[in-house]
């Protein structure tokens, strides 16, 4: 932990010394003394470094040479793998290629071997697979088991899972067992050259990002959603390789008994939308979203929402945007009555092109938007639907007038 | 059997609410409040008292002042409470959390149950719980949407997968998180916040714990550290149209023409 040296030096009013301090944390009795009021902001060393300096860290430094390569989670349902994975063995080329570290997959399940080749074409450099029957259901103990094992075996410097139902029980079960670090839901993602992940994130319910790092410890997890990062595409060659790993030291024990499973239906999510048009709290009661309906039957786009509408009970939870709900990335987005608050922000910011409608020149949705509409919604959405439908049924403005 | 709940107080604002009629944000002014995830945790405990007989004690780890959701517990009917607070866990990231948590709660005797919310509005991690059974070493099932069957050595439970919803068995004690809906929270009553109004709500501290290694918690227990605070970058190729009415309407009907969109 780092803390405050003080040296004991000769000073005519040690009252200006101690005032130095908000928090009221240096003491003097002859001597002077951090008490426990210290938040260690280090104004102290600021206002004297001729007393006080700061001193980082006396925990053990670890040797970060000896925990190399970027690991990938891959996350499947029956060996079907989900497009997370690939969004994230992408992003763990690009920093591998900085630091000069292999990128791994992690593979865990029942039959799983075929599938395993297919990461290979997305320039993984070894697949660590898994494979045994006892993993064919995802039951917390043996997967972390596994992900413990490929752990102490290769020694990954930092360990990515896409922030899935599945991905978000193992990592902090896995990160716990190594006493590591783990930043949920990161939007942003980079690499450091001496191996430290810079892990950003929408933080403090404010809107606010916050840069977080994990400097003593390995491995580094993250997890990251759906959508957030690009699918990279498939390499010319490849030259990576499955590795089969010896399952010996596995005791497959569980408490859990996994008696059925339903599958889902496949619905259409709005992750899958090409266009979306969203509601927020501009849009004043439940009834008036019927032109944002009607808005979005003219687009052939989905509807979504923001967190207050959803909470009013005006739309199902699976059509909300933001960090405690979906990621979208259409071709094109367009907000209706939404401010753009960073938690919103974080689930659409990758759209190819977004259109915000706003009242309010203010707005935080104007900074992210490619087109900012200043105006009243409940003009321009029944003119524009007005303006689409005339067009389709008398052809070009001009004859219409 | 026992069931422990854990709770987490968070800033009130978070959570809005709309007047139907006018549309205008309703905040009832208060600081802060029960993590509202964490009613769900709560009710589910409830419910498995009501069925089959069950001691509940609800935990929160926080600043004193967080005893008002022990008390919110206790007034929706539960029969213990603790909070785990300590200067020295101030600044605790996911880890430190769930590690003093467990600590607490190993200090009450492993109950045959834990339960968690799916996450809070604050820090919306969702990870405080499977960390949490990490290191109470037992098993744990995330994302539950209801419960089947609670027998004497195990609950079967159907939990939220990607793509599937499986039937699993799970045995005591484990933990589970639920999700929204699992079960509509009552309202704390009236009866009962009379009744419990004495009721202590017992604080353990750094001193109680059976681990004291000041490097497990709190700050210096917190493997991940926020180097720095930002605001988010604005999109630098964009346009503002203040054109206003029926010059808007053109403007965007044109871009969405020139885009393929119509
Ligand atoms: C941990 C955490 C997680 C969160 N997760 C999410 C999340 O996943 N998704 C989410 O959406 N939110 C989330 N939130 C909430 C988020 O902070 C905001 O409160 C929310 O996004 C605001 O929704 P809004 O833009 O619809 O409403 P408001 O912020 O109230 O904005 C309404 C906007 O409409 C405009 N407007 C009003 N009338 C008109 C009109 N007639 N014409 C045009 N414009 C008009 C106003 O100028 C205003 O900008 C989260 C918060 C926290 C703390
Ligand atoms: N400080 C805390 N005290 C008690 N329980 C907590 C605390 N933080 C988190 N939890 C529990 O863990 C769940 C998930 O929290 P989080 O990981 O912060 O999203 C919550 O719903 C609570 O049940």
């Amino acid at each position: 932990m780092a803390s405050i040296k003080v040296k004991q030096i000769k000073v005519d009013d040690p009252q200006s010394v101690s005032s130095v301090c908000p928090f009221n944390a240096i003491d003097y009795d002859g001597a002077f003394k951090i008490n426990a009021g210290c938040k260690m902001c280090r104004l102290c060393v600021k206002e004297r470094p001729d007393i006080f300096e700061y001193v980082e860290c006396q925990a053990p430094k670890i040797d970060k040479d000896s925990w190399r390569g970027i690991a990938v989670y891959v996350e499947h349902q029956e060996g079907e793998i989900h497009p997370v994975t690939l969004e994230l063995i992408g992003k763990a080329r690009s920093m591998a290629a900085k630091i000069n570290h292999p990128v791994y997959a992690v593979f865990v399940g029942y039959d799983i071997k075929e599938k395993a080749l297919e990461l290979l074409l997305y320039g993984v450099d070894e697949v660590f697979v898994y494979d045994h029957e006892r993993l064919k259901h995802f039951r917390i103990e043996p997967y972390t088991e596994a992900m413990e094992s490929f752990i102490n075996e290769n020694k990954p410097s930092i360990v990515l899972m896409g922030g899935t139902t599945i991905g978000r029980s193992l990592a902090p079960r896995t990160a716990a067992r190594f006493r590591t670090g783990l930043t949920a839901d990161c939007t942003i993602l980079d690499v450091q050259e001496n191996t430290d992940l810079d892990q950003i994130r929408p933080a403090f319910g404010g809107n606010i990002m916050a840069h977080i790092h994990t400097p003593n410890h390995r491995p580094q997890f993250a997890t990251v959603r759906y959508k957030i990062f690009d699918k990279p595409e498939k390499i010319a060659e490849n030259s990576g390789k499955v590795t089969l790993c010896k399952l010996d030291c596995l005791s497959f024990d569980s408490k859990i008994n996994v008696l059925s499973v339903r599958k889902k239906e496949k619905t259409k999510g709005i992750e899958d939308a090409e266009v979306v048009v969203v509601a927020g709290r501009g849009i004043k009661k439940e009834s008036d979203l019927e032109m944002v309906y009607k808005l979005a039957e003219l687009l052939e786009a989905d509807v979504a929402c923001t967190r207050p509408l959803i909470e009013a009970g005006w739309a199902d939870p699976r059509k909300q945007i933001g960090l405690s709900g979906r990621t979208v990335k259409p071709k094109l987005l367009i907000t209706c009555g939404v401010s753009g608050a960073i938690q919103f922000v974080a689930g659409m910011q990758n759209a190819e092109t977004i259109i915000a409608i706003n009242s309010d020149k203010s707005a935080p949705i104007l900074k992210v938007a490619h087109f900012g509409l200043i105006g009243d919604l409940y003009e321009i959405i029944p003119g524009l639907c007005q303006k689409i439908e005339a067009v389709r049924k008398y052809g070009e403005p001009a004859n219409v007038l | 059997m026992r069931v422990v709940v854990c709770v987490k107080q968070v800033p009130g604002t978070t959570e809005v609410d709309i007047d139907e009629e006018t549309g205008v944000l309703k905040r009832d002014g208060v600081e802060s409040k029960m993590n509202p995830y964490d009613l769900y945790a709560l009710e589910t405990a409830l419910q498995i008292k009501e069925r089959r007989g069950a001691e509940l004690t609800a935990v929160s780890m926080g600043p004193p002042q967080a005893k008002a959701v022990i008390r919110e517990a206790y007034m929706m009917g539960f029969d213990h409470g603790a909070l785990f607070s300590d200067r020295k866990f101030a600044g605790s990231d996911v880890l430190a959390t769930s590690y003093t948590i467990s600590q607490g709660i190993r200090k009450l005797g492993l109950p045959d149950i834990v339960l968690c919310g799916k996450m809070t509005t604050d820090g919306d991690t969702a990870q405080v719980g499977p960390a949490l059974a990490e290191f109470l070493g037992i098993p744990h099932i995330a994302n539950v949407l209801s419960i089947i069957e609670i027998n004497d050595k195990s609950i079967v439970v159907e939990m939220d997968m990607p793509g599937s919803v499986e039937l699993a068995e799970v045995a005591f004690p484990c933990l589970l998180t639920v999700n929204k809906g699992i079960f509509q929270p009552r309202l704390p009553s009236y009866k009962l916040k009379m009744a419990t109004k004495e009721r202590e709500i017992p604080i353990y501290s750094l001193g109680d714990y059976e681990d004291q290694d000041e490097s497990n918690y709190g700050l210096n227990g917190s493997p991940t550290q926020v180097l720095k605070i930002f605001p988010p970058e604005a999109n630098a190729n964009h346009q503002i149209w203040e054109d206003g009415g029926d010059v808007l309407i053109d403007k965007l009907h044109d871009k969405l023409r020139e885009l393929k969109f119509i």
